[in-house]
């Protein structure tokens, strides 16, 4: 009927795992030469519905079209031979080898010997046309997030790819990186390539995207629809099928004592380079307490020192308790919790049950255990209890935390620290990649603690966040503190350049400490 | 106590291990623990023996030794590629089950005289004062072999398109697979090719370096020795034959403390009586502990060694690796 065919006609797409359907006949078009952008709460099946395009997956049933000719994808080989490339949501690099070696991966050119010189001539070239930069001799575990993903989008242009699959490419990219990938991706498109986008920021969405597909539950609610006109508001009230506030509500309230107290801290990062540089700062009972900071400059280390999982110089005390260089359970004894950056990796252990996660601060005390067995009715019972409260989304308590989506399973891991009533909170990234629904019940939590009392140290990158939720906000660069800000009174260009590592003489400035 | 005759008889008994740890290596780079290399070994030598005295022809020994070994490992990798059970528990039962097949198998062997894999001088190197007499005289044919096939396998693995595909398979087999690599077909082929080196090492003992059948003393344990060899080798082909030639000339070395004779000019102060000997023989063994030990803390703090998906099965679509 049209004259130019679409890029990829998706029709009738049925995906099921087992218990789950993740894709319910869904439908979606992507025009030549557009960004396309596809929303969709945690566990919509966005992701599902993507590597299905990619070849990963199989639909039982339903048909794709790759420019007008019917496809039949039995390996992401087939999808890649037709054009089309994914960055997957997490990155698919090998950390040992080079980024060269990554790229070439699985092409059947270099034949036999690598001769890798000459291509890291090739790649540079590549790399000239999109203005992506990174160097392809580093290996990839040297790589910053920001450069990995240019080499994950390298790896789709190297093979010549016309439809791009982005899984939330801004997820883990701080601010700036953000702006350079959008101008990349305008770029691809004037070069005459069509992009799907999906993210759960959806001021990137109104800023980039031609036409939106939205997706509830595995069915989709908006179809391709134009973006001109929508706002945000429309959008989160497509994904979730309800309103959402946006600015969560922080009632004014007195701080109390002191709680975290925070003393000349210097530590080490992974590579063994100084990463805190006396850094000193207090939080207060019912106080929320920001730190802004561009990624690497020792927040994470900051995060890790309070709650004893690394080794430091100075002193660190809860409720006047010296916790530093001390076993994490001397902190959590005096009231500690921890919503860590790496939820698979530190905050939950994913091959356990949601009621084995969530005992594992009280297993030692009754009613869950005795010190020599733990009796799992009470476990389970409490389990179902929070599962309720949180309103966590699983098929039961039983159910592994690895199954469960990101939004979820951070709901199990703040679940099992706000019940064990804490009086300090260190929260890092809490709501990274999380969906706008699961956004605004997360910082919810986060506020009703402060209300509760909880002195809360809150990292993120997120300067809208930071500002809704901090009572002060701390501008961290380099392992130093630039300086302490008043979140009411805070002008985000001086945060911005305080961020930076320029100092700013500013009058809403307290000393810090 | 002569150190041209140790390091010789090294470079011969080295070989057996280098052919098995190298095949360990192939196997675990593209993340398949296989703990058969015993039993591999062990059917190996057997069916190379076994059938070099049936046809009078020791290449076709040797050949059925190879493929032996590889066929056996095909089980292993159908228990833990296709089915994704535990690699641990497979790789044992496998060399429960090679080892029983070789000694069902090897029953009246011992004994016996087949034909071997030659041994031969290699013309003009041989004449090369000290290096010519260890290297290059009076070796099997398979001791030069391992001297290319070692570089070759390294250059295989770090150099070429095939050896990147490898090694990206057991670091991170989700990336290969959704650029197209076929992970389990990959398993399967660098297993095959693990348990083939097994069985090759197998023949090495009985057609070559130590002729003959003792049953499960064939091998005597230099099955699990690989095993061990390939961490103290950090997955490098080229420290897997050092080690292999190293451990060699100790077990060489050893036997020669054992004796009474003169040892240096004075008498072995280490012989106190015949019959505690075997405190000696276990010192090879004991000092492959340490360096394992050693040499595994050596790699944990350079953060080198294992492939990263070493051991666990691939599922795809499965968060994790
Ligand atoms: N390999 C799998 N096995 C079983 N269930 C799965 C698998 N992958 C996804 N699911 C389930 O399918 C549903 C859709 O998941 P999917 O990853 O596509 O969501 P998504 O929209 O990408 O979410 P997010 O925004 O968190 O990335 C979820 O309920 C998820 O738990
Ligand atoms: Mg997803």
């Amino acid at each position: 009927m049209s004259e130019t065919p679409y890029a990829v006609e998706m029709k009738d797409i049925v995906i099921r795992f087992p218990g789950v359907l993740a894709n319910d006949h869904v439908n979606l078009t992507l025009k030549q030469g557009e960004i396309h952008a596809l929303l969709g709460e945690n566990g919509a099946g966005k992701s599902t519905l993507m590597n299905a395009l990619a070849g990963l997956y199989k639909p039982a049933s339903g048909i794709m079209r790759v420019f007008g000719e019917t496809v039949n994808f039995n390996s992401p080989k087939d999808a890649i031979a037709r054009g089309i490339g994914m960055v997957h949501q997490h990155f698919m690099l090998v950390p040992t080898q080079t980024v060269t070696e990554n790229i070439l991966l699985g092409l059947n050119e270099p034949r036999f010997f690598m001769k890798l010189a000459e291509y890291d001539q090739k790649i540079l070239a590549l790399q000239d046309q999109f203005g992506l930069r990174v160097d392809p001799t580093a290996k990839v575990w040297q790589l910053s997030v920001g450069e990995q993903q240019r080499v994950e989008i390298l790896k789709t242009l190297y093979r010549g790819a016309q439809i791009l699959i982005m899984d939330e490419p801004t997820a883990v990219l701080a601010p700036q990186e953000i702006d350079e990938l959008m101008k990349t991706m305008r770029s691809m498109v004037d070069q005459g390539k069509s992009i799907i986008f999906i993210s759960h920021k959806l001021h990137e969405v109104t800023a980039v995207a031609d036409r939106v597909t939205v997706l509830r539950k595995g069915k989709v609610t908006a179809e391709g629809h134009s973006m001109e006109g929508l706002t945000k508001r429309d959008l989160a009230r497509l994904m979730v099928g309800r309103g959402v506030i946006f600015a969560v509500e922080k009632k004014p309230q007195e701080p109390g004592d002191v709680v975290l107290s925070v003393k000349d801290v210097e530590a080490e990062n992974d590579k063994g380079v100084p990463a805190l540089r006396k850094l000193s700062l207090e939080v207060r009972a019912g106080e929320i307490l920001g730190i802004a900071a561009i990624a690497g400059n020792g927040q994470s280390e900051l995060a890790e020192v309070v709650t004893g999982l690394r080794p430091c110089t100075g002193s660190v005390k809860i409720n006047g308790k010296e916790v530093a260089n001390k076993p994490p359970i001397v902190a959590i004894k005096q009231g500690m919790a921890h919503v860590p950056e790496d939820r698979t990796g530190v905050g939950s252990a994913p091959n356990m049950t949601i009621t084995e996660n969530t005992i594992m601060k009280c297993y030692r005390e009754n009613p869950i255990g005795n010190g020599w067995s733990i009796n799992f009715t009470n476990a389970r019972q409490r389990a179902r209890t929070l599962k309720e409260k949180y309103d966590i989304l699983a098929p039961s308590v039983r159910t592994m935390a690895r199954k469960l989506s990101g939004g979820n399973l951070q709901k199990v891991i703040l679940a099992r620290e706000i019940s064990a009533q804490p009086q300090l909170m260190v929260a890092v990234q809490p709501t990274r990649g999380l969906d706008v629904g699961a956004i605004e019940s997360i910082q919810t939590l986060l506020l009703e603690q402060r209300e509760a009392g909880t002195a809360v140290l809150l990292i993120s990158e997120e300067m809208e966040e930071l500002l809704a939720l901090s009572d002060r906000i701390a501008v961290i660069s380099d392992g130093r503190i630039m300086g302490i800000v008043d979140a009411d009174k805070a002008d985000i260009n001086e945060i911005g350049l305080m961020m930076t590592g320029t100092a700013v003489p500013a009058k809403s400035m307290e000393a810090a400490g | 106590m002569n150190l041209e005759i140790i390091l010789h008889a090294g470079l011969a008994t080295g070989t057996i291990l280098l052919f098995a740890a190298i095949g360990e290596i192939f196997a675990e780079r593209a993340g398949i623990l296989n703990l058969g290399v015993e039993g591999m070994m062990l059917l190996g030598a057997m069916a190379g023996f076994s059938t070099s005295l049936a046809t009078n022809n020791a290449w076709l020994g040797l050949v059925t030794a190879v493929l032996a070994g590889g066929v056996l490992s095909l089980a292993h990798g159908l228990v833990t590629i296709h089915f994704q059970a535990d690699q641990v528990v497979s790789g044992l039962s496998l060399t429960f089950l090679g080892t029983g097949l070789a000694l069902v198998f090897g029953e009246g062997l011992t004994g016996q005289t087949p034909p071997l894999i030659p041994s031969f001088d290699i013309p003009g190197l041989a004449a090369i004062p000290f290096i010519g007499p260890v290297f290059f005289e009076n070796h099997s044919l398979l001791v030069y072999v391992g001297y290319l096939f070692t570089p070759l396998a390294w250059y295989y693995i770090n150099r070429t398109r095939p050896g990147m595909h490898l090694r990206a398979v057991g670091e991170k087999p989700s990336a290969a697979d959704t650029m197209g690599i076929n992970v389990y077909r990959l398993r399967y082929f660098y297993v095959f090719v693990g348990g083939c080196l097994a069985g090759l090492a197998g023949a090495t003992i009985s057609l070559a370096v130590s002729p003959g059948w003792y049953s499960d003393q064939t091998t005597s344990g230099q099955g699990w020795i690989a095993v061990g060899l390939v961490i103290f080798a950090q997955w490098d082909p080229l420290k897997a034959a050092l080690g292999g030639y190293l451990f060699g000339a100790l077990r060489r070395g050893i036997l020669d403390l054992q004796g009474p004779a003169l040892l240096l000019g004075m008498t072995n102060p280490l012989y106190i009586n015949s019959n505690f000997s075997f405190f000696l023989k276990m010192t090879p063994y004991i000092l492959t502990i340490l360096a394992l030990v050693l040499g595994s803390r050596a790699a944990m703090k350079k953060r080198l060694g294992a492939p990263a998906a070493l051991g666990v099965p691939y599922i795809r679509g499965e968060r994790g690796l």
